[in-house]
């Protein structure tokens, strides 16, 4: 019974995915079963600490900003739906979308979504606005140790300084998305799954 | 591969010790005569003089060529470099009836193409470099697989039906003609496609393709050359197998050679603190003998010292010194770029001969014909094939473009020339067709591709400045797409990079870069002080402007204040002293270690004043001014000197990791600077202006106009709007080509106004005699002569700062109590202008530093050719 249900839920939401994001079978297959094995509680879900298992991601300096993106908000449990939906965030847009009609919602892979996306890791408080404690916060991390608190503060209000418009000290979502507008967004972020 | 034929020598630097050797064989002869006072011996310079004089010929073309814009604007150089070739052969033929001059290919591959090999890798974005290697490595490998055996076998297929009339080949000959001709060649690429500018993704694969399929091409060759030689009939499949094999071999071990001499280079450059004058000699050495290597082992040349370059450049960067990196830059361009330019005008010299002219129209016409369509196919299916795995498709545009790209050039031509005619029946009619490919390829196509390129509109570089918003969120972006390869489980770029980078910080830094270096790589840093370089550069350009710069220009009203001070206060000692050594001991003092010694205390001392300027004038953190402000008027005592010098060893970018003494000379200079500064917020500033903040208040007491301005605004960088608005561009050209705000700009007035620098500050900070002995000979006498009594006080602010705080404490008491005890407002004033001098020094070095900053990706390997001089 416990494995006709999860052949089920995968085949319903396997068909729902591939037709939401546009991702073809094999790549849904394929993180499907990426999927299933980091599910340590094979309960369907993945907890934070499914996620804390890679090796990689504990090392990397945004992991835990990373991973907490994954969940809504206020919940504990991710499914793969959910999963899905952020990684979305990430296909490369294909050439036939960008005519696409725009009336439409807007899909996950769109440059802003991309871009809203690194925003969120950087607004901890979901004020909109990266606050000068926010972004030297995220610069600890990438930065490292070797720099001074006060070099990194030097940098922090330099990069607000640089993006700030209306003169709050803190970079908005328009002020990123205009202070990023030369940056081939749609590039850096974007990964092609494998089949 | 590629023995190399006796060939007679032009170039040849070998001929020399013949020279010689034929001189002293003479001179018994002579010794019977009685002593000539003047000989005319062309014999003994000839060969050397020869070379001279080419080069000269070469470079003087270069600037004929660029006298006219429209000129260049549509011939690219290479193509005017061959006709000029062409002229000049077809003179020397004329008067000699000998084509005595030709590229050989010793000179080619031994002289000419490693420096521009080197050139392309030490500057290649690598990057940008590792992000398409899977393409260029397709394009490089099966592409010119698939180049050479079309074109082999199709010319041979149409020699089958007898258009071509009877040669004396057969299929193997077909194919290594084929395999010579098949292989684009990097520097026609370069020289066209940096004309060109088109984006760099593109850019990237057109040439790292020309770069890596030399493996190829060489394999190739030998295989078919050794084919010819044992006759096609004694060709089996073992020795097919062997020349697949070869290939494995003579590609990595090409790389792997490489890389050893990058690791071995990287490893030097650390040590070389105390030898800077020869450390970019390093560099070029050892990157030389990875190709020599690699060419003694008879493996690939041109991927091995493409590799050393690669590979090394991170690391040398970081630990040779600033000037030794401006210094390897321009040798490694200049060198390239003369290179390219010999070669090209002796592509033109070569054709000029008659013996090795042989027209077969068929076989000619055909092999064009041939070369063009089968790159066009090739790159077609193997775009297809790519687009399926990469993130960034290449367009139709795209492919045009490096179809209409495969240029072949010089390699090609150098191989051919190394035929042997004995086995190669046909080899005249080969080396004519691989010229006339040769100057189709560059000429014509290198003449349409531009506008080409501007018709299809493809997507251009576009030089823009380095925003520290785009390099932050830029390494976000790196981190969430390595987490999300990670979380996906599969492995990719972003991946492997990140493995790299961690095995990179972890292992390799620690073990190739010193440990000051370790520590200040982060680019995100280095961004963030280019930017603040730029600032001090806008604020002199912005004074300028203004026509305010009062404080690099004194008025001379002054002067009679300064009097008062006969100590030399540290600022106006600096100023002299640095410009005094930069602009006249420089070429006089032979001395190299005495030099190379000054020298290094006084960048360091300049290195700490930038960051002094830097720190507290151009840029401040918004939270930490208000602290700084100094609240009622209190001079905050001990916290700030301890956050200062503290900021000081953090900011440290020179190497103080195993001088103590530099640092406790930072320190009193930290003390001694802070203690100026803090002095004047104390007694130059109205108690009204005490919510200024420190920069402002500095501004103002030392200029009348600027304090208007510095009022304003209490944001630093609002100081200088306009200027901050200008475009930097970290293009060199166009840096010094900006109008108003441009590097040659600043530097021009500030040599236009230096002269006066020292004059004045020598009469405000010491006695007549000193400036006459400064004025006379100063270098000399100082270096030399330092126990007369007369120079010491020179000779010590001639020997930076730290003497005067190490070996005499009561001279540094001095000056702490001079600036403790300022009597009259006048003198406060003076007092006020002369700290203002201090960052002074900081402009002559900047400069330079500015011209030398890390190139970024943006710049095209070869781009600093584009810096010629526009008249």
């Amino acid at each position: 019974k416990m494995f006709s249900d999860t052949a089920f839920v995968r085949d319903e939401s396997q068909e729902d995915i591939t037709t939401e994001h546009s991702v073809s079978h094999s790549q849904i297959t394929r993180l499907y079963s990426r999927f299933t094995s980091l599910d340590k509680g094979e309960n369907g879900t993945l907890s934070r600490e499914d996620f804390q298992r890679i090796p990689e991601l504990a090392i990397n300096p945004l992991g835990d900003r990373i991973i907490n993106a994954f969940f809504p908000e206020g919940e504990d449990q991710v499914n793969f739906r959910g999963f899905m939906r952020t990684l979305a965030h990430f296909r490369p847009i294909e050439d036939n979308e960008k005519s696409k009609d725009q009336n439409g919602p807007e899909p996950l892979n769109s440059r802003s979504n991309k871009l809203h996306f690194a925003f969120r890791l950087y607004d901890l408080d979901k004020d909109d606005k990266i606050s000068r404690d926010e972004l030297l916060q995220v610069l600890r991390m990438m930065v490292g140790v070797n720099i001074s608190d006060e070099q990194l503060g030097s940098i922090a209000d330099r990069t607000i300084q640089e993006a700030d418009q209306d003169g709050d000290s803190a970079i908005s979502f328009a002020e990123f998305v205009k202070v990023l507008e030369k940056v081939d967004v749609e590039q850096k972020m974007s990964i092609r799954f494998l089949h | 591969m590629r023995q190399v034929s006796g060939v007679a020598l032009l170039l040849g630097l070998m001929a020399l010790p013949a020279a010689l050797g034929q001189r002293s064989s003479e001179s018994p002869k002579y010794s019977n005569q009685s002593f000539a006072i003047v000989s005319f011996k062309w014999d003994h310079v000839k060969e050397p003089y020869i070379i001279a004089l080419w080069i000269l010929v070469a470079s003087l073309a270069k600037i004929v060529f660029h006298l006219s814009h429209k000129v260049t604007r549509v011939v690219p150089e290479s193509a005017l470099l061959i006709v000029l070739g062409l002229f000049l052969g077809g003179i020397v033929w004329a008067a000699d009836h000998i084509a005595s001059f030709s590229l050989t290919p010793t000179v080619f591959f031994f002289y000419l193409l490693p420096p521009i090999v080197l050139d392309a890798g030490y500057f290649m974005p690598n990057r940008l470099f590792f992000g398409n290697l899977g393409s260029i490595l397709l394009y490089a490998v099966i592409g010119t697989v698939w180049n050479a055996a079309t074109t082999g076998l199709s010319l041979y297929g149409v020699y089958l039906t007898g258009i071509m009339g009877q040669l004396h080949s057969g299929l193997l000959d077909f194919l290594l003609f084929g395999s010579l001709i098949a292989a684009v060649d990097p520097v026609a690429v370069l020289a066209v496609f940096e004309e060109v500018h088109v984006n760099e993704v593109l850019f990237i694969i057109v040439f790292g393709e020309s770069l890596l399929n030399d493996a190829v091409t060489v394999v190739l060759y030998n295989v078919f050359d050794s084919f010819v030689a044992i006759g096609a009939a004694n060709v089996t499949g073992i020795e097919c197998l062997k020349g697949i094999v070869s290939f494995f071999v003579v590609s990595l071990g090409g790389t792997l050679v490489g890389i050893f001499f990058a690791f071995l280079l990287s490893l030097v450059s650390r040590f070389t603190k105390h030898v800077r004058i020869i450390e970019p000699g390093f560099v070029f050495i050892i990157s030389y003998l990875s190709y020599l290597t690699a060419e003694m082992l008879s493996l690939s040349a041109i991927l091995a010292i493409t590799f050393c370059g690669i590979c090394c450049q991170k690391y040398v960067k970081a630990n040779i010194s600033e000037q030794s990196s401006t210094t390897v830059r321009y040798t490694m361009k200049m060198m390239a770029s003369g290179a390219e330019t010999i070669i090209f005008m002796f592509l033109g010299i070569s054709a000029v001969d008659p013996d090795i002219w042989t027209w077969n129209t068929a076989f000619i016409l055909l092999t064009l014909v041939f070369i063009s369509v089968y790159r066009v196919i090739g790159v077609i299916i193997q775009t297809w094939i790519l687009n399926r795995y990469r993130t960034v498709q290449l367009e139709i545009i795209d492919q045009v473009v490096m179809s209409y790209g495969g240029l072949r050039g010089a390699v090609a031509f150098a191989l051919v020339a190394l035929l042997d005619k004995d086995k190669v029946k046909d080899r005249n009619l080969f080396v004519s067709t691989t010229i006339i490919v040769v100057f189709f390829t560059v000429i014509f196509q290198g003449l349409t591709i531009k506008p080409l390129v501007q018709w299809l509109k493809v997507k251009k570089t576009e030089h823009r400045e380095p925003k520290l918003n785009e390099k932050l969120h830029g390494r976000a972006f790196d981190h969430i797409l390595s987490a999300i390869e990670d979380i996906s489980g599969q492995i990719g770029h972003h991946y492997l990079r990140d493995k790299w980078s961690n095995f990179d910080r972890k292992f390799l830094r620690k073990i190739l870069m010193r440990r000051s270096a370790q520590k200040s790589r982060d680019q995100i840093l280095n961004v963030f002080h280019e930017l603040n370089l730029k600032d001090a550069i806008s604020y002199v350009a912005e004074g300028e402007r203004r026509g305010s710069l009062a404080f690099i220009r004194s008025p001379s009203t002054d002067n009679t204040v300064n009097v008062d001070f006969s100590t030399p206060l540290p600022g106006t000692v600096e100023s002299s002293v640095s410009y005094l050594l930069r602009e006249k001991a420089g070429p006089v003092c032979l001395d190299m270690q005495a030099l190379e010694q000054r020298r290094k205390s006084i960048r360091d001392t300049e290195d700490t004043l930038a960051h002094h300027t830097l720190q507290q004038y151009l840029y401040k953190p918004r939270q930490e001014r208000n602290s700084s402000v100094i609240p009622n008027g209190n001079i905050p005592s001990e916290n700030p000197v301890q956050d200062f010098t503290l900021k000081e060893k953090d900011l440290e970018f020179s190497e103080s990791e195993e001088n103590n003494d530099y640092e406790t000379l930072h320190l009193g200079k930290g003390v001694n600077f802070l203690a100026n500064v803090t002095k004047q917020n104390f007694t130059d500033t109205p108690a009204g202006d005490m919510d200024h903040d420190v920069e402002m208040t500095e501004y103002s007491s030392s200029d009348d106009q600027l304090n208007q301005n510095g009022n304003v605004s209490v944001n630093p960088l609002h100081f200088f709007p306009s200027c901050l608005q200008m475009p930097w561009t970290q293009n060199y050209s166009s840096l010094e080509n900006r109008g108003n705000i441009s590097l040659s700009a600043v530097s021009e007035y500030i040599a236009s106004c230096d002269p006066n620098v020292p004059d004045l500050f020598w009469e405000s900070g010491t006695d007549m005699n000193n400036k006459e002995t400064v004025n006379s000979g100063y270098c000399s006498e100082v270096s030399f002569k330092s126990e007369n009594s007369q120079e010491e006080n020179t000779l010590l602010m001639f020997e930076g700062l730290e003497d005067s705080y190490i070996k005499e404490p009561q001279e540094k008491k001095m000056l702490l109590d001079i600036e403790g005890n300022y009597r009259s407002a006048a003198a406060r004033r003076v007092q006020s202008r002369r700290s203002f001098h201090r960052p002074k020094p900081l402009h002559h070095p900047k400069l330079q530093k500015l011209a030398s900053l890390p190139a970024s990706c943006h710049v095209p390997p070869h781009s600093l050719e584009q810096e010629e001089t526009q008249l």
